[in-house]
């Protein structure tokens, strides 16, 4: 963009609020004075309510149901279990991992709280008493949690269903709890490396179950009208033109009649992306009854069945030469996936976008493998909050790359520096096929070092370790991350076949206001503030009058939806795109006007003008008046345009993380004294909203690595389903973020952004470890399994004889 | 996270909520600030048919002082603890704890006095009512009786109080000149229930410890006092030695269940380290 020559060009351009301005949230005004509307503030005459009877057991054959009791209750409607579906088909459905899973539990149940009936009811209090009132007998069966465990040969066999089937949606099944074998990269060649390398290292790197824990949980309602034929679904769904496709193919209701609503949204995180059992029971309870059901899962119920993130068992290698340049990389992934496969991964992908895990760095071969398996716990395995299986490839990465640092004891900052892809080598084709578009690490790691003087850092460190009478001791963990986002490009990415464009249709009214309406949908990442921006860049309208709307698969154009670093990247060049194609007719309105040709006008900031008379121009309020009132001749009245954007590659956000921690020898516990961040996510649209997001996603980074778990007992229990133990940082346990940014545009992008949202926490998760076990360096200790929350940090100190 | 049907009760005074509690039976539950009982309720953990909500007896709320004790309402909820000037001169250590007690949404909710008969070996006023030596005053059908703290607990959810009773008052000594205190409260997060926590009260008298007394909090099914932690450190000074032994005794009685806070070692490693911060912080307050 040129910088504006004068003091009024200056002026009319921030006038505009577009790109680059910190742009107040235009969200926050409803949310602070507790005006959202969210889905349980929807209300709906004649409205029932949906409750579950769930699996207290993990693993056991269900030998009978007992409806009478609850039925006897008065407010109750109907108690509907996989028997009442049956005659529907709907007892099973499809996942879109090419799986199928239970939607009520059909002869026996696979994981602890499992769907196995549902009650309708004239409340929630009575619903809640009818969930009681169901008598269910279960027979138990053997119970596998390990997911090593579940590949024995003599393990049970989990999913009977699936029962002489030899062939999966991603090939063959080796065993019956084993779904797929997905592999990338170059075996062979990878072989050769470490064959010939002076140095390898192999480790076990162990990326826990965690869950994304929105603040609202998972909802809807559901709304069939039996005159008409038609569906209305309000859903607290992160892709909700992807949930009419499935609800029409389900059930058959043309989807022309089915409208999906996705309202305002209290955090997805990954979490609202799949379609849930509860979604598709309380649509079908509103077609068998003609009446709205609304369904609104409870905290324990969103923690224990809705969608799990991670569980990977990660064996890494790596083969360097003496001097630290790493010549291959290799791992072979135990992926646990719980009962059913129901990920949420670009269809062709079964392990996403794992093959990121060449990192930032010029690796001649590499090769990965991973195998997913059936265990008796929830499905999921959705990117929370990072895209498709990106953090724990970045994890993998980071994690190996210190562990390399330490067997040579080289500097963890010099083993990176001398391994980077360097600046010059961009568009850089990594040892897995993609592309990188652009990036300059080195850049980055500098200015970072050089902001908390690094070697003074390991200075005191090193004074620290030399006393033994310190009450802590002190980490420093660095991390460099490239993330691959903006799923992505048709000819790679679909979802059940739709490919993984996005779309943007603009209206511009004929006094000069727009109305702005995407396939993506906001769920605190701020859209109806930045859309608006670029909008008003480029096309000279005030974002102040552009309205942003999502959500609503009646009005909006068809896409795939927010998740995976992806509204920018994709919906963000639609909105471009469109944009561009109203400036193209404004432009003919405008040379009309003028009575010109279209080259002799100058577009600037808000106008067209005659090229060399500044006191001819006709503004972009004036040109849509004209564009409704007197188009020029063999032009078509109004302007508006819609743009479908199928990207031709993914983006490459990149960043350079610096943690120090002081660890206390007598607790366990971990004080983040110092985090830097710095981040490179291409053109900066909203600086403040970047600035949030970043602190968003940190604060969740430091929630994984330092305290969220689902640990599971031998019998399959999930321990820990509440708040009070699944842990949710408050400001108090919150660290003081500090942030930094280089700007290294994507080359392919119309705008050159690249996506910001996801990077803090795929960043930040890998650099929390890293610091607390360079806290235990000098100890032999080269690798720790998160959380580090105070005990398991404790019982480090207590193994190394370093407690106090 | 609903809670089965149940009747809702509000006397307007102590002797009316007996009544209701004899005449209901054990079906029925007192509701003090709820933020015990109603989480149990909601998980259907407990499933009382009647609640009788003590919240509009104003006679149960409330601070003063009589002669050196000072009188607290069982009903006085934890802000008011920590707001109330009369604690800050005179017992200092109530005010101290109730901060560290949940979150202030909580605080403003919880009552000392169901913090204390709840009898969760999580909650932080039973190993303070043993520190402060404090008694409880129970009216029942009878009439009042006063029990000491020390012996009141007897187990997880087991204490003395009869089934008819309502703790009215909780009397304490105020603290004499030149008390030290501390309290130390490892948690994992703001809002959590202990790790393992140490409560110290302590007098000196010439470098000498004239009065100490030391209780510990989520390191057994109730409440612990530190018997012969403080038979160790009564009469001594203050040396390495000494503290080590003291802190050794503390451990010896620590019978914590294993959770995901961590297992027996670590919690009793951590009630030592409690008690040691609690120590040394309760002697330097002791100018
Ligand atoms: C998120 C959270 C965190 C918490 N963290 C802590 C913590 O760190 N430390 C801590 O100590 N507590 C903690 N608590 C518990 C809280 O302090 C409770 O308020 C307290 O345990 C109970 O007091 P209450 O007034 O809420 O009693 P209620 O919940 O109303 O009652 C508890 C029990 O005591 C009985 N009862 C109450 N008052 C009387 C009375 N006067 N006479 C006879 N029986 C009575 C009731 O019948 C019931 O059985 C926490 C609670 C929450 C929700």
């Amino acid at each position: 963009m040129n910088a504006p020559k004068e003091a009024g060009l200056a002026e009319r351009a921030s006038a505009l609020q577009g790109m680059g301005e910190s742009r107040l949230r235009k969200e926050d005004a409803r949310f602070i004075q507790g005006r959202g509307n969210y889905v349980d503030d929807i209300r709906m005459p004649g409205m029932l309510h949906m409750d579950i009877v769930r699996s207290p057991l993990a693993h056991a054959r269900i030998k009978r149901i007992n409806k009478e009791q609850a039925l006897a209750i008065p407010g109750v409607h109907a108690v509907l279990t996989a028997e009442d579906l049956k005659p529907l088909k709907l007892h099973w459905m499809p996942t879109l991992a090419g799986d199928v899973q239970a939607v009520l539990a059909d002869e026996k149940v696979h994981f602890q709280m499992q769907e196995v009936a549902i009650v309708i009811a004239d409340d929630r209090y009575i619903a809640a008493d009818a969930v009681e009132a169901v008598e269910v007998e279960y027979e138990d069966l053997p119970v596998v949690i390990d997911p090593y465990a579940a590949l024995a040969p003599d393990a049970p066999v989990l999913r009977e269903d699936l029962a002489g089937k030899t062939e999966g949606a991603h090939g063959r099944r080796e065993h019956p709890n084993h779904i797929f074998t997905w592999e990338a990269g170059d075996a062979a060649a990878t072989e050769a490396a470490f064959a010939a390398a002076a140095v390898t290292v192999k480790a076990r790197i162990h990326y826990p179950r965690v869950h994304p824990c929105p603040l609202e949980t998972c909802g809807c309602v559901a709304s069939f009208d039996p005159v008409r034929g038609e569906l209305t679904t309000y859903l607290t769904s992160q892709a909700p033109h992807v949930v009419r496709t499935v609800v029409s193919l389900l059930s058959g209701i043309p989807e022309s009649k089915v409208r999906i609503v996705s309202p305002d949204i209290g955090g997805g995180f990954g979490n609202k992306v799949g379609i849930y059992p509860g979604y598709v029971c309380a649509i079908v309870a509103s077609i068998v009854l003609g009446r709205p059901v609304k369904w609104i899962e409870d905290r324990v119920e969103n923690i224990s069945t809705t969608a799990f993130a991670r569980d990977y068992h990660m064996d890494g290698e790596i083969a360097a030469t003496a001097d630290g340049r790493i010549l291959g990389l290799r791992t072979h992934v135990i992926a646990d996936h719980g009962a059913f496969d129901a990920c949420a991964d670009p269809t062709k992908f079964p392990a996403g976008l794992f093959h990121i895990c060449s990192g930032s760095y010029d690796i001649a071969a590499a090769y990965c493998q991973v195998k997913g398996v059936y265990t008796n716990k929830a499905p999921g395995g959705v990117a929370y909050r990072c895209s498709f299986r990106v953090t724990e490839a970045v994890y993998l990465v980071e994690r190996m790359v210190d562990i390399l640092a330490q067997k040579l004891g080289l500097d963890k900052a010099e083993i990176r520096r001398r391994n980077f892809i360097r600046k010059e080598q961009f568009p850089y084709t990594s040892p897995f096929g993609f592309e990188y578009d652009s990036g300059d690490y080195h850049t980055a790691l500098d200015k970072v070092l050089a902001a908390v003087d690094y070697p003074a850092l390991r200075a005191e460190q090193a004074a620290t370790r030399a006393n033994p009478a310190s009450p802590t001791l002190m980490g420093i963990g660095l991390v460099s991350f490239t993330e691959v986002v903006g799923a992505g490009p048709s000819k790679m990415c679909d979802i059940l076949g739709v490919g993984m464009f996005d779309s943007c249709e603009i209206r511009v009214h004929p006094t000069g206001s727009a109305i702005a309406r995407m396939g993506t949908i906001t769920q605190g990442q701020g859209h109806q503030t930045t859309y608006a921006q670029i909008i008003a860049t480029e096309l000279g309208i005030p974002s102040e009058v552009i309205q942003v709307e999502e959500g609503d698969t009646s009005t909006a154009p068809y896409g795939l939806g927010t998740y995976g670093s992806r509204s920018t990247p994709v919906a963000g060049a639609a909105i471009a795109l469109a944009a561009r194609k109203i400036h193209a007719k404004a432009r003919k309105i405008a040379a009309h006007l003028l009575e010109v040709g279209e080259n002799d006008l100058d577009w600037e900031i808000d106008r067209f003008k005659v090229k060399g008379d500044d006191s001819r121009f006709k503004t972009m309020q004036d040109i849509s008046w004209a564009a409704y009132h007197q188009a020029p001749p063999g032009l078509e009245p109004g302007l508006e345009a819609v743009h479908y954007y199928d990207p031709p590659n993914f983006t490459f956000p990149f960043g350079i993380y610096l943690c120090v921690v002081d660890i206390d020898r007598a607790t366990g516990e971990t004080k983040v004294r110092r985090f830097l961040a710095l981040d490179d996510c291409g053109t900066r649209i909203n600086p403040m909203i970047i600035e949030g997001q970043i602190h968003g996603g940190l604060t969740e980074g430091f929630a994984v690595a330092m305290g969220q778990q689902m640990p599971f007992d031998a019998q399959g229990n999930l321990l820990g389903n509440t708040l009070m133990d699944y842990f949710l940082p408050t400001a108090v346990e919150t660290p003081k973020w500090e942030t930094d940014h280089t700007v290294t545009p994507s080359p392919h992008h119309p705008l050159g952004a690249k996506g910001v949202a996801e990077s803090p926490h795929v960043g930040s998760i890998p650099t929390f470890t890293a610091a607390v076990v360079d806290a235990f360096a000098h100890l032999g200790v080269d690798n720790m399994t998160m959380p580090h929350n105070a005990y398991r940090v404790w019982q480090q100190l207590r193994d190394c004889g370093a407690a106090l | 996270m609903i809670p089965p049907e149940f009747d809702y009760h509000a006397p307007r005074s102590v002797a009316e909520a007996i009544h209701l509690l004899g005449e209901l039976g054990p079906d029925a539950k007192l509701l003090a600030g709820g933020h015990s009982l109603l989480p149990m309720m909601k998980l259907r953990f407990a499933q009382p048919t009647h609640l009788i909500d003590l919240n509009r007896i104003d006679d149960l709320r409330g601070i003063h002082e009589e002669g050196d004790q000072l009188v607290i309402g069982a009903m006085t909820v934890e802000n008011d603890l920590i707001d109330s000037p009369l604690l800050r001169a005179r017992l200092p250590l109530l005010p101290e704890v109730a901060r560290q007690i949940a979150d202030p949404q909580v605080r403003n909710r919880g009552t000392i006095g169901g913090d204390i008969v709840h009898g969760d070996p999580g909650n932080d006023h039973p190993a303070i009512a043993l520190a402060l030596d404090a008694s409880l005053v129970l009216a029942g059908p009878g009439g009042e009786r006063t029990l000491p703290a020390d012996g009141f607990f007897l187990g997880t959810y087991m204490t003395q109080m009869a089934e008819d009773e309502i703790l009215v008052r909780i009397r304490v000594p105020a603290f004499a000149p030149r008390t030290g205190y501390a309290y130390h409260k490892l948690k994992r997060k703001t809002g959590d229930w202990a790790t393992a926590a140490a409560a110290v009260v302590l007098r000196l008298d010439g470098g000498r410890v004239s009065h100490v007394r030391i209780a510990l909090t989520n390191v057994a099914p109730m409440a612990l006092r530190a018997h012969a932690a403080e038979a160790l450190l009564l009469g001594q000074a203050l040396d390495a030695a000494r503290i080590d032994q003291a802190a050794a005794a503390v451990m010896a009685i620590c019978a914590p269940a294993d959770d995901l806070r961590g297992d027996a070692e670590y919690k009793t490693a951590m009630a030592g380290c409690m008690f040691r911060r609690a120590l040394a912080q309760a002697a330097a307050r002791c100018a």
